[in-house]
């Protein structure tokens, strides 16, 4: 018997190996000793330099202690570093460029201190330490069956004391109270987290009813300022947040969240490219805006191919077209980008009269509602 | 070292005490505080067996190490940047010492990794040990796992280490983007807008998980410290307590150790853990970790003050996560947008659900389950403690590789806009091939990886049969040319011939006792066929009578046949083999 070969022997019983009648139960293939090679056992151990060399185990030694002792001088580099290197102070570090010389002298030393005492360490197991391989014998991982039994055997008797096989009662309502006990603990954790709120999902900024019912100014994004129409030449850009946006700034709160649904891009191109009529009309002689917020998972889209009109999202790549009224030609998005209606207010400003018309941003179960 | 003294009566009275003395001694040796702890704990009786427990040494076997040791210099580098670090996203206006960024509006967590990376001195070099370890750490999992896959370690009794070593793989990649999140800066804000979108499209639930998860509207204020209580508590919680069992289960089960002479499926040749495996396991730490921070001083890592603070309206041009994200991502940018359809209002986001949420956990699953597998379809219920050579299970071999093709054709889709810039090529050519490249290239690479695997094992049985090429052409006396082979030693033969090719199971019973089809008849078809599938193609190892054969040759003189006779050998098919078995059995 070889020692590949080892006890368990279970395998299905209604599928044998092919080229065994079933006298053993393992493929025939996996029986070894029939005619195969032995395992010509542990080669005999090779003695290193340094075992019978006095004079190369000094060397290991002197080599060991070098690397401990080189160690120790980074450490102290770091330490005098630590309080040496000005914070501002920078250099240039060859082919990385203007590095933080704080940073990268802490580094190199750290980094040393603690390399040198690792390969220290292994060059010493390596050239001094016993190389002689010694085997350990394994078990089969699974107790004996005696064990097995015994096992058993205490965990019936436990069971048996606890008299829970005859009074089912018991047994019923322990299950109950514990299977019960965790809903608390869960309810408060998904009951607390967050309160939805579909209809604000829905809601941006635009909504007129934001602003007293008053059609809403489009503002430069950051600066905040309103945009005439008479600015807006042809092939421009500009980021766009609407006029209402300014509340939450002065107020200091949910900034981010009104941003994150009302950010648009105004684009004004020749009218004549746009191919779809009802984007002709939601706009102002070819000033056209649209939501900048990827209807794929939410980027920001605003990178504008001048020559192609196309709009790019930096994160997958989704490929909206200006004259198709922003439907996706390429990319994971499936709907277009939507539009926000504008006209132009009586002093010459660009405004939004009545918000989005449908929700803006990723999609989601109830967007459609 | 005393014929002095013994003629001198005192003397050697004390003497005698000192004796007396090191006696009492040599029976309680363990003084100090090593007597004082085992007289508390007794730990003594582990420490003669540790210190002598053996651990079989390759390099492969590092790479689990290299993964613990990255996930300790996480540990320490994350616990010094909690000290600074502000998990909070109330709004603050910065006047810290970085000028291109002084009074802007940004989230207190910003302006406080501004403040590591600025104003703590080493800090900026402990955000960037951390970072780079988390890197290396969730890199050397995934090698590490590739390793114990490809050498058939998750095998029994070790396929519950496997299902740990899932989950820990699963939790480092999470952790790790939860870390990624915290900053706040433009890119981690984009990531975090994006994880929103993934959680929307979930169908039915999709919108409260996001309520629940940002605590209201996106981003809001809560997503921040939750995310930190994420990254600093709960799942190093798991991951410290499921890497302990994940250790504990090495140690109980053994390391396994590769083929060799005199090693065994019922010993473990190697070195005591006292002292050359704690000497080289120890350095190894300190080599791991100091090379993270030479990594650390020079190369720059998510320079989060050139990115700005997170705000949803600027744009993030090339915007990309950490690496071990990058397949996921690639997935969201493979799957079309018509995949997207409504149903009674109701919005099924299938070209973004499938990428998000369904892919990981799925992936995992398959992983999770695959020793399950092979060990139903293998029918073996032995234990393995010796490792299978890749090449010798080429099947396992070939579906790694295909899944591993798989995975890189996701990852590479992740930087197809950079392809397009790189290589001129359009963005919308490449996502096609890629899309058809992710059905297409997992087939190739089995099939190329398992004729390589097959003709490794043919190769083998060239060398165990003639002799291993010497370099040396010889010249007959009558003009003929011939490389003379040498031939190998037991020790080199060994590792070439020690493992079983297994063949594939056959149906014997598919009907019950009244011939009828029983459901089980049915799962042991299936069986079968799995099994034809794993083991159809098989290359035995050589045997003392084939390499018997093979020097008669030679003797002859005969015109070597390379290559020819030892072609696939179908299942059953190893005709010499069953002749020579029968006759020992008559015999
Ligand atoms: C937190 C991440 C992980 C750490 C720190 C870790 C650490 C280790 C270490 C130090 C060893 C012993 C040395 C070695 O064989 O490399 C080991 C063994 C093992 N690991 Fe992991 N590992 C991790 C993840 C994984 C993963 C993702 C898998 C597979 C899904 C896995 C499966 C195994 C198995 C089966 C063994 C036993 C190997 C043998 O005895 O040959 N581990 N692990
Ligand atoms: S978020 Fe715009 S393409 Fe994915």
């Amino acid at each position: 018997m070889n020692e590949n070969d080892t006890t368990d022997h279970g395998t299905s019983t209604s599928l044998v190996p092919a080229s065994d009648a079933g006298t053993e139960r393992l493929p025939a293939s996996l029986i070894r000793g029939v005619d195969q090679f032995e395992n010509p056992g542990l080669p005999p151990h090779v003695h290193r330099a340094a075992d019978d060399d006095p004079a190369a185990a000094k060397r290991a030694e002197r080599q060991v202690a070098t690397m401990f002792g080189l160690s120790m001088l980074a450490t102290l580099v770091f330490l005098v570093s630590y309080f040496a290197i000005p914070d501002e102070a920078t250099f240039f570090f060859p082919g990385i460029g203007i590095a933080k010389t704080q940073n990268v002298v802490l580094g190199l030393s750290l980094g040393f201190a603690i390399f040198l005492i690792g390969i220290g360490a292994v060059h010493w197991a390596k050239t001094l330490m016993s190389d002689e391989e010694i085997v350990e014998e394994r078990h089969e991982q699974a107790s004996t069956p005696e064990q097995r039994a015994k096992a058993v055997a205490v965990v019936n008797e436990g069971v048996a004391s606890t008299q829970l096989n005859r009074r089912p009662l018991l047994k019923y309502s322990l299950g109950g109270a514990l299977g019960l006990f965790a809903l608390p603990l869960g309810l408060q954790v998904a009951g607390s987290l967050g309160p939805t709120n579909i209809e604000e999902l829905k809601h941006t900024i635009w909504d007129p009813k934001d602003n007293g019912g008053k059609p809403i100014r489009l503002m430069r994004d950051p600066e905040m300022t309103p945009i005439r129409f008479d600015e807006v030449t042809f092939g421009s850009v500009f980021h766009v947040m609407p006029e209402t946006l300014q509340k939450y700034i002065d107020e200091g709160k949910h900034v981010l969240e009104a941003k994150a649904k009302a950010a648009v891009i105004l684009i004004r191109l020749d009218p004549d490219l746009i191919k779809v009529q009802k984007a002709k009309d939601w706009g102002v002689d070819g000033a056209v805006a649209y939501s900048k917020i990827c209807t794929h998972v939410g980027c920001a889209v605003g990178l504008y191919e001048q020559q192609t009109h196309h709009l790019l999202c930096p994160c997958h790549q989704s490929t909206f077209d200006l004259t198709e009224d922003c439907a996706v030609i390429f990319g994971p998005a499936k709907r277009p980008l939507p539009q926000l209606k504008i006209t132009v207010d009586d002093a010459g400003y660009l405004v939004a009269p009545s918000g989005f018309a449908e929700p803006v941003g990723p999609s989601f179960w109830e967007r459609a509602r | 070292m005393s014929t002095i003294n013994e003629t001198r009566p005192a003397d050697a009275l004390r003497s005698g005490d000192r004796q007396a003395d090191e006696r009492a001694s040599a029976t309680k040796p363990l003084g100090g505080i090593a007597g004082w702890m085992d007289d508390r704990l007794g730990g003594a009786k582990g420490v003669s067996f540790l210190a002598k427990k053996v651990f079989p040494d390759h390099w492969s076997f590092m790479l689990g190490e290299i993964a613990m040791y990255s996930m300790i210099v996480c540990l320490l580098t994350g616990a010094f940047l909690t000290f600074w670090f502000v998990p909070s996203a109330s709004q603050v206006v910065y006047d810290g010492s970085y000028v291109p960024l002084q009074g802007v509006t940004m989230s207190d967590a910003y302006r406080s990794t501004l403040g590591i990376s600025f104003d703590i001195r080493g800090g900026l070099l402990i955000r960037q040990i951390h970072h780079w370890a988390a890197l290396i750490f969730v890199v050397s999992v995934f090698v590490h796992m590739a390793r114990v896959f490809f050498t058939g370690a998750f095998r029994k009794p070790r396929e519950i280490n496997w299902v740990f070593g899932t989950i820990l793989s699963l939790l480092a990649c999470i952790e790790g983007f939860a870390g990624y999140s915290l900053p706040d800066d433009l890119l981690s804000g984009t990531g975090i807008r994006a994880m929103n979108g993934f959680i929307q499209s979930a169908p039915v639930i999709g919108s409260y998980l996001s309520y629940f998860i940002f605590g209201g509207a996106f981003p809001g204020e809560a997503i921040i410290p939750r995310l930190y209580s994420a990254h600093v508590l709960l799942i190093p919680a798991i991951l410290v307590g499921l890497f302990t069992a994940h250790i504990l289960l090495v140690f109980l089960h053994k390391h396994t150790q590769f083929p060799g002479p005199g090693r065994t499926n019922k010993n473990v040749v190697g070195y005591p853990l006292l002292p050359v495996y704690i000497a080289k396991a120890g350095g190894f730490f300190f080599i791991v970790f100091g090379v993270i921070a030479l990594i650390s001083a020079v190369v720059t890592i998510n320079p989060i003050w050139a990115y700005g603070p997170y705000d949803p309206s600027p744009i993030t041009a090339g915007s990309q996560p950490d690496w071990y994200m990058g397949f996921a991502d690639g997935a969201l940018r493979l799957l079309p947008g018509f995949l997207e359809f409504e149903t009674f209002g109701f919005t099924w986001s299938m070209n973004i659900f499938p990428g998000s949420l369904v892919l990981l956990p799925l992936m995992w699953t398959i992983i999770g389950v695959y020793p399950f597998v092979e060990a139903w379809v293998t029918g073996d219920k032995r234990e393995h403690h010796l490792l299978d050579r890749p090449r010798n299970a080429p099947t396992r071999t070939a579906i790694g590789i295909a899944g591993i093709s798989m995975y890189v054709v996701l990852f590479l889709a992740a930087g197809n806009d950079l392809m397009a810039i790189k290589l001129h090529l359009s963005i919308n050519d490449i996502t096609q091939t890629l899309r058809v490249l992710f059905f297409v290239a997992p087939p190739i690479a089995f099939w190329i990886t398992k004729r390589i695997c097959l003709s490794l094992q043919r190769a083998d049985r060239q060398k165990v049969l003639h002799g291993r090429e010497t370099g040396t052409i010889w010249r007959h006396a009558d003009g003929r040319f011939e490389e003379i082979h040498a031939p190998l030693t037991p020790d080199e033969r060994w590792v070439l011939v020690q493992h079983e090719a297994h063949e594939p199971l056959e149906l014997t019973a598919g009907k019950d006792a009244n011939g009828v089809d029983s459901p089980i008849a049915g799962k042991e078809r299936l069986r079968a066929k799995f099994s034809n599938f794993y083991f159809r193609d098989r290359v035995a190892p050589a045997t003392p009578s084939e390499l018997e054969a093979a020097h008669h040759e030679h003797d002859d003189h005969a015109a070597v046949p390379d290559g020819g006779h030892e072609a696939i050998e179908p299942a059953g098919a190893s005709q010499e083999r069953e002749t020579i078995k029968a006759d020992k059995q008559h015999g």
